[in-house]
């Protein structure tokens, strides 16, 4: 059989394994064999990539994936579950700059190549994975809490970034030959480079810390149309595929993530929101509560025959996941019908919480997603919210508020509302919760971990 | 028919497949989902092999060894931790 033949039908094998891959993670039962078939399309592409390929020098290629492999692996198995966030934004971050390079040096190779179908998708490659690139490093910035997570606007924004936006179309035209310019193609194009790496930037800084789990599948799906439109720049289809399928994966979870939110995407792109813009914040905390300490707290949860449980991204912050498992497993143990929902954006990435509470070994099929449980609430004994704020705000159903028409989880239904914080302050919408000020809401103040653990030593202790 | 016009219809197709399967996906996996994702999108390490091949001169080499570089950080650091994470996911 011809060679070339037998190359393009492993690479077809590949898309097929890396199809059949993410199939299987349709359930948690098979995800994990579905996650090694899609390692081993990887493998399969890239073997067949080095038999195929004429190497002129084997040296570069080598310690490029012995020094990637290493920190690749190193990250993989330091971060901390909670850390996921960043460590998926910073590797969108990877994936895009790589596609954007294998673009970029077809175009260094060759900077004469002027108007036509490879000079477009070569700008079109550079121009998403820059982008991609840039954006992914200011996503992580904000989670990693090197940058405030607050938007960071100005007046003009959007028609400052709306004018780079055409700027940096025309440099890449520009590179291609078009308009004439006195500035060599090379030069253009740098600047090309340099513009698509600034948009990305001022594209992200004006979203905020909560709306991170748009952005973040935004970029992903950007880092997979980067790798599609590299596979168009040097004609290899098991790159548009597999590119297409993080494209599509990505699309999906940013529909999903606004749709939890009750917002346009452009809206999230461009309004700025959060941070309490607009909204009285004299008001906010200063209506009486009731609160309660560990012990009146056990003595809630202890008696009762059901109890939802609602994390939200304070259970990250305060890494208090283990201790929240402990408290589901005495109240089990007590015979307490003990579930745990989640609100498809709690946390600062979709599926966040989710992977929290696995790697407290709760069982996943204790998980419950808002459509699931929202009907239950009512017939709930008791709620016990830890680190959650907007997600549980009544004042979505009122149409004159900020987060009106957001889904929420109905925890105020339920007979007894208990709300583990630090303070009265506000989640990211900026405004006041009813939740915290209603009859039957008892307030649980402190630090979620130091809580957490005095709340299982009182469980442990009730009769 | 071109390449170009092939390599749209496959990128189409793709998407609507990649649609398809991922529609059905959990939300309780969307984490390992959007992981599993990163280091699908690794397949760029394919693309950089492919220039690195034939690369002239030192800023082509540089760029892609780099190339080479961060698309293997997303390969093995995307599968593994996804691994990672889907084997804490547990029925009991």
């Amino acid at each position: 059989m011809n060679f070339e033949i037998l190359i393009e039908l492993t690479y077809l094998a590949s898309a097929v394994l890396f199809v059949v891959g993410l199939k299987r993670l349709q359930s948690p039962a098979t995800a994990r064999g579905g996650n090694a078939l899609a390692a081993l399309a990887m493998l399969v592409a890239i073997v067949a990539t080095l038999i195929d390929t004429e190497i002129l020098s084997w040296t570069g290629i080598l310690v490029g994936m012995a020094i990637g492999g290493a920190i690749g692996g190193f990250a993989a198995y330091r971060v901390k579950m909670t850390d996921m966030p960043q460590l998926v934004g910073i590797f969108n971050g990877f994936g895009g700059a790589a596609s954007a390079l294998v673009a970029v040096v077809e175009f260094v190779s060759n900077p004469s190549i002027g108007m036509g179908a490879t000079g477009v998708t070569i700008m079109l490659g550079t121009l998403i994975g820059a982008v991609t690139l840039s954006g992914s490093f200011i996503a992580f910035a904000k989670l990693q809490e090197i940058m405030t997570g607050n938007p960071i606007t100005f007046p003009g924004q959007n028609w400052v970034n709306l004018g780079l936006f055409f700027g940096v179309l025309f440099l890449g035209a520009a590179s291609l030959g078009v308009g004439g310019l006195a500035l060599s193609p090379l030069s253009l194009f740098y600047l090309f480079v340099g513009g698509a790496l600034i948009l990305g930037v001022l594209i992200v800084i004006p979203i905020g810390g909560a709306d991170m789990p748009v952005v973040i599948s935004l970029l992903n799906s950007y880092s997979g149309l980067a790798a599609s439109a590299a596979g168009f720049v040097i004609g290899n289809m098991v790159l548009i595929i597999s590119g297409a399928l993080v494209g599509a994966a990505g699309l999906i979870l940013t529909q999903l993530m606004c749709k939890g939110m009750n917002r346009s995407l452009a809206n999230v792109a461009f309004g700025g929101f959060g941070g309490g813009a607009g909204v009285d914040r004299a008001l906010i905390g200063k209506r009486p509560v009731k609160s309660a300490d560990a012990e009146g707290v056990a003595a809630e949860l202890g008696y009762v025959n059901s109890v939802v449980i609602v994390p939200g991204y304070g259970l990250a912050v305060a890494q208090a996941q283990h201790e929240l498992r402990k408290i589901g497993d005495l109240l089990e143990a007590r015979g307490v019908d003990v579930k745990y929902a989640i609100h498809p954006v709690a946390g600062r990435m979709p599926g966040h919480m989710n992977v929290l509470l696995a790697e407290a070994d709760v069982s996943y099929d204790k998980l419950y997603d808002l459509e699931e449980i929202n009907d239950d609430l009512s017939k709930t004994d008791a709620v016990l919210i830890v680190g959650a704020n907007d997600v549980v705000n009544p004042s979505a159903r009122d149409p004159r508020s900020i987060i009106a028409g957001m889904p929420i989880l109905d925890v105020d239904r339920a007979r007894r509302v208990i709300v583990m914080k630090r303070s009265l302050s506000p989640g990211f919408a900026g405004i006041d919760n009813d939740l915290f000020y209603m009859d039957h809401t008892l307030m649980f103040f402190g630090d979620a971990k130091e809580s957490m653990s005095d709340l299982v030593r009182e469980v442990r202790d009730l009769a | 028919m071109g390449e170009l016009m092939i390599g749209l219809y496959v990128f189409v197709l793709a998407t609507l497949a990649g649609r398809e399967v991922i529609t059905k996906v959990p939300p309780t996996l969307h984490t390992p989902l959007m992981s599993g994702a990163n280091a699908i999108s690794g397949i760029a390490i394919v693309g950089a092999i492919v220039v690195a091949g034939r690369a002239e001169g030192t800023t082509q080499t540089v760029l892609c060894i780099a190339a080479i570089a961060m698309a293997m950080i997303n390969v093995i650091g995307g599968f593994l931790v996804t691994d990672r994470m889907l084997a804490m996911f547990r029925k009991r």
